[in-house]
């Protein structure tokens, strides 16, 4: 059986079958929604940074922009939810062609510019003179879409998108020459690779998932402010969640969210004074004991991890 | 010169500045196909500065790149790649995380080579890194990964080959199969420039030598006549030197 397939069967298959049934046997319908959304922004910071080395520090802002995308179209265009979801996607690529000049950059430099440029979109969403666009800071109310059961499924919909589009990278020559690029772009060029061609491919092909994601976001929670859509929490998180999973693998950031954000749950319910403690010591012990992830438990040991 | 055939590759009054300083300063010289030629020359000569012009690292600031009767100075190394150029780096860079086998599947799967690429299998035996296929490049000696570095360029079947010190850090044994490896790579049509700073491995392996000094051709013909002439030993050991 090709690699590709097993991927798919006992990776994507699994997952989606599970998260399909879990709203009929567990009540906490938000949370297996915030689940499902965490595991896309993961495996989208997973294609750029696992991938290409490009850490997305303002990665959220592709999932605001996707939120106001899908506003702005049922507000005045009164579209159809999963349309509006669509041009959510294509907002957050546009925004992603317009940001390309980032790519130039590198390391720190490129997250500390990517962070700059979603807090200006966040500042130019907010902004009270366009009222008669965005709402400006007062926020959207989408009364008129609000359908959380669709949402959920859409997001499902999503999900096994990306996750389907990173076992394509897992297992493609067009992967490994990603990965070629995040090595060495001038030994990439050397063989044969069109280097910029390659960045900006990856760029807006998570660009497009978090634009999808903030779409269906703003689909099921309805009524929103651009401090919530634009959040650095979702960056942060995304990022975490990869990066503690282990990235350019399939598994690395689906386990990642569900032990991290299942932790951060559960903190939450039980103990919520000592979250930003135990919170904080495990992001801690992650960067100290393990810089490459949960997986690199396995491949020290010489085990292949999907 | 012996009557040869028309060359692959012909540079000609090469200039590149960095800042005020002309690493080439109106450099020209050729290349025919299933010919070795050396370029050697005191350090900061230009010898790499004239590879990596060649192989679209760099673009040009004057003159003139031909590459099988196209002009090709300036243009993006992976469409070099794809015309048929390719090269080794002095000090290489396999993709360190991949394993050896990828690093050399990523150059098959984009080189675009125009007749059909070399086997994987074949490409690993012919540079001993068959026992290592599977290992992660960052795991090899730096003699293995300069052969994976020359087999990544092999894998896109290059018709212009540029080989940055390759002979550099090996031993004497290796030395000798690595250089009848590069004839007989040469003895299939390829063109082969050698960048190097051993005179016994260039001796043993080009046809003929170019000598740099500050970014232009000062001698061309064998090393033999080369380490005669008064100007070449001049900028190699100083003027006392010189008869």
């Amino acid at each position: 059986m090709p690699n590709a397939l097993k991927h798919l069967l006992f990776i994507l298959v699994p997952l989606i079958v599970v998260f399909a049934v879990l709203p009929g046997v567990y009540q906490n319908h938000l949370l297996l929604f915030n689940f499902v959304i965490f595991l896309i922004l993961a495996q989208g910071v997973n294609i750029i940074y696992g991938f290409t080395g490009y850490l997305p520090f303002g990665y959220v802002g592709f999932f605001g922009a996707g939120a106001y995308g899908f506003a702005i179209m049922v507000m005045h265009l009164q579209t159809p939810a999963a349309l509006a979801v669509l041009v959510g996607g294509v907002v957050a690529v546009l925004l992603g062609l317009l940001l390309t000049p980032l790519l130039r950059l590198s390391g720190a430099y490129f997250a500390i510019a990517n962070l700059a440029a979603s807090l200006a979109v966040l500042h130019f969403v907010a902004n009270p003179a366009l009222e008669g666009i965005t709402k400006g800071p007062y926020g959207v109310s989408l009364t008129g879409t609000f359908n959380p059961e669709n949402a959920y499924y859409a997001a499902l919909v999503v999900l096994a998108l990306t996750v389907g589009g990173v076992i394509y990278l897992k297992n493609s020559a067009f992967g490994l020459a990603l990965q070629a690029v995040r090595e060495d772009a001038v030994s990439a060029s050397m063989a044969g690779v069109d280097v910029i061609k390659m960045r900006v491919i990856a760029w807006l092909a998570s660009a497009l998932v978090a634009g999808l994601a903030g779409g269906i976001y703003a689909w099921y929670v309805s009524v929103f402010y651009p401090d919530n859509v634009f959040s650095g929490d979702f960056s942060i998180f995304a990022i975490v969640f990869a990066l503690f999973g282990g990235v350019a693998t399939i598994t690395g950031p689906i386990v990642g969210v569900l032990i991290l954000y299942g932790i951060y749950n559960l903190i939450g319910f039980t103990t919520p004074q000592y979250f930003q403690l135990i919170y904080g010591l495990l992001i801690m012990g992650l960067v100290l004991f393990l810089p490459a992830g949960l997986v690199s438990l396995a491949t020290r040991r010489g085990w292949h991890v999907p | 010169m012996s009557p040869e055939p028309a060359p692959i590759l012909k540079v000609s009054t090469l200039v590149k500045r960095f800042g005020g300083f002309h690493a080439l300063d109106g450099l020209s010289f050729h290349v025919a196909s299933g010919e070795i030629l050396g370029l050697v020359g005191p350090n900061g000569s230009g010898k790499t500065t004239a590879i990596n012009v060649i192989s679209g690292l760099y673009a040009p600031d004057g003159g003139e790149v031909v590459f099988d009767g196209a002009s090709v100075g300036g243009v993006a190394s992976h469409k070099l790649v794809h015309r048929g150029i390719n090269r080794t780096f002095q000090v290489p860079k396999p993709f360190l995380s991949l394993t050896v086998r990828e690093n050399i599947q990523v150059a098959l799967a984009y080189g675009r080579a125009s007749v059909a690429p070399p086997a994987m299998e074949e490409l690993l035996d012919d540079f001993r890194l068959t026992e290592v296929a599977d290992r992660p490049a960052a795991d090899l000696n730096s003699a293995q990964q300069k052969m994976l570095d020359l087999t990544r360029a092999l894998a896109t079947r290059p018709r212009l080959l540029l080989l940055d010190e390759l002979a550099a850090g090996l031993n004497p044994a290796e030395l000798d199969w690595i250089a009848g490896r590069i004839k007989a790579l040469a003895a299939t049509g390829m063109a082969v420039i050698v960048v190097e700073h051993l005179m016994g491995f260039i001796e043993q392996i080009t046809d003929r030598v170019i000598v740099l000094n500050a970014g232009k051709e000062i001698f061309e013909g064998t090393l033999a006549t080369a380490v005669r002439e008064p100007q070449v030993i001049e900028v190699f050991l100083g003027g006392e030197h010189a008869a």
